[in-house]
């Protein structure tokens, strides 16, 4: 493809203005409904770990309690 | 009596196995959306030739049409699935009908949007309140009405059950949009694509036209798998298989 033709294709006789927006807002309206359930994800997995990691500390801290070994004086 | 399909539904229906299907598809939907894509929109931008009355302007059709039958298209699929929650308390079709809201309403902004930048230059007018144009606007207020009553309940199950009765309710609309350039005088164009008849359009900004609106058909199905899983982990997550891939994939 020559400059030229390359030119006269990005001016889209004269209607350039309207056309190449008109694009970007698929484009970047697509894009963005992709990247919101990726971050979503991403967020729910790290408080679901967060949720395990507390539970699991808290049935430890109850199974010290209630172990033998750890009888109140 | 064959019922491996009724069987087979029935297990896809649950969602772990829906989760491990929707995974499995979807890079593929992906792909297959990306290619069509982008042959579609070099034959539309490239090698299709100027319109005689529009000039170049008209180009902006290989994205307007395909948005705009996409916005009807899932609000199909939103109020069939929303039918289906509501009968028989599917929890997939649930999220099925939720998860297809925003993708409609991104697919109605995007083809209200082009429609606009392609009506200043060949109208004179940003926006006109013509059947056409207005029906199409309360199409994205239906969508984002039934995205706001799904997250205005604590309970999200409730919340999709409310929101699954406006959906059924907003689908009067969608033979609306159809119909309005025929029924009323509008300034919108008539129908130019005619699935059981001649289309008003030269092959060579036909083909272009319905591979990019294959390319979009595919886009939704990975946009939704995408969402649906996502979806899925957070009503699931008591269970003990979305603990085992939280604790597989949280650690990277």
């Amino acid at each position: 493809m020559s400059v030229q033709a390359l030119q006269s294709f990005f001016a889209m006789g004269g209607y350039a203005v309207y056309v190449w927006p008109a694009y970007a807002v698929f484009f970047i309206v697509l894009i963005a409904d992709t990247c919101s359930p990726i971050f979503r994800r991403r967020r729910l997995l790290r408080e679901l770990n967060a949720r395990v990691a507390r539970q699991s500390a808290r049935q430890g801290q109850a199974s010290d309690k209630t172990s033998p070994t750890q009888t109140t004086p | 009596m064959s019922n491996w399909i009724p069987l087979w539904l029935h297990k896809l229906s649950s969602p772990p196995t829906f989760y491990r299907f929707a995974g499995t598809l979807r890079p593929w939907m992906m792909a297959f959306a990306l290619l069509l894509g982008a042959i579609g929109l070099y034959g539309g931008l490239v090698l299709a030739p100027p319109d005689y009355q529009q000039g170049d302007a008209y180009r902006i059709i290989f994205i307007h049409v395909p948005s705009a039958w996409m916005s009807m298209f899932i609000y199909g699929v939103m109020g069939v699935s929303a039918f289906i929650a509501l009968v028989w308390r599917i929890k997939l079709a649930e999220v099925v009908a939720m998860e297809s809201a925003p993708i409609g309403a991104a697919f109605t902004f995007i083809t209200l949007v082009t429609g606009s930048l392609w009506g200043k230059p060949m109208w004179g007018t940003w926006w006109t309140w013509d059947a056409r144009l207005t029906s199409e606007l309360v199409l994205l207020f239906l969508y984002l009405g039934v995205i706001g009553l799904y997250h205005a309940f604590e309970d999200r199950r409730q919340g999709a059950r409310a929101a699954a009765f406006l959906a059924i309710i907003g689908i009067i609309n969608v033979p609306i949009v159809h119909y309005s350039v025929t029924w009323w005088n509008t300034l919108h164009q008539g129908s130019t694509v005619n699935i059981f008849g001649h289309s008003k359009i030269a092959w060579d900004m036909l083909w272009p036209l319905l591979t990019v609106t294959l390319a979009t058909k595919f886009y939704y199905a990975a946009s939704l798998f995408r969402r649906a899983r996502t979806d899925l982990l957070a009503l699931e997550s008591g269970k003990e298989w979305v603990r085992q891939i939280a604790a597989r994939e949280g650690k990277r």
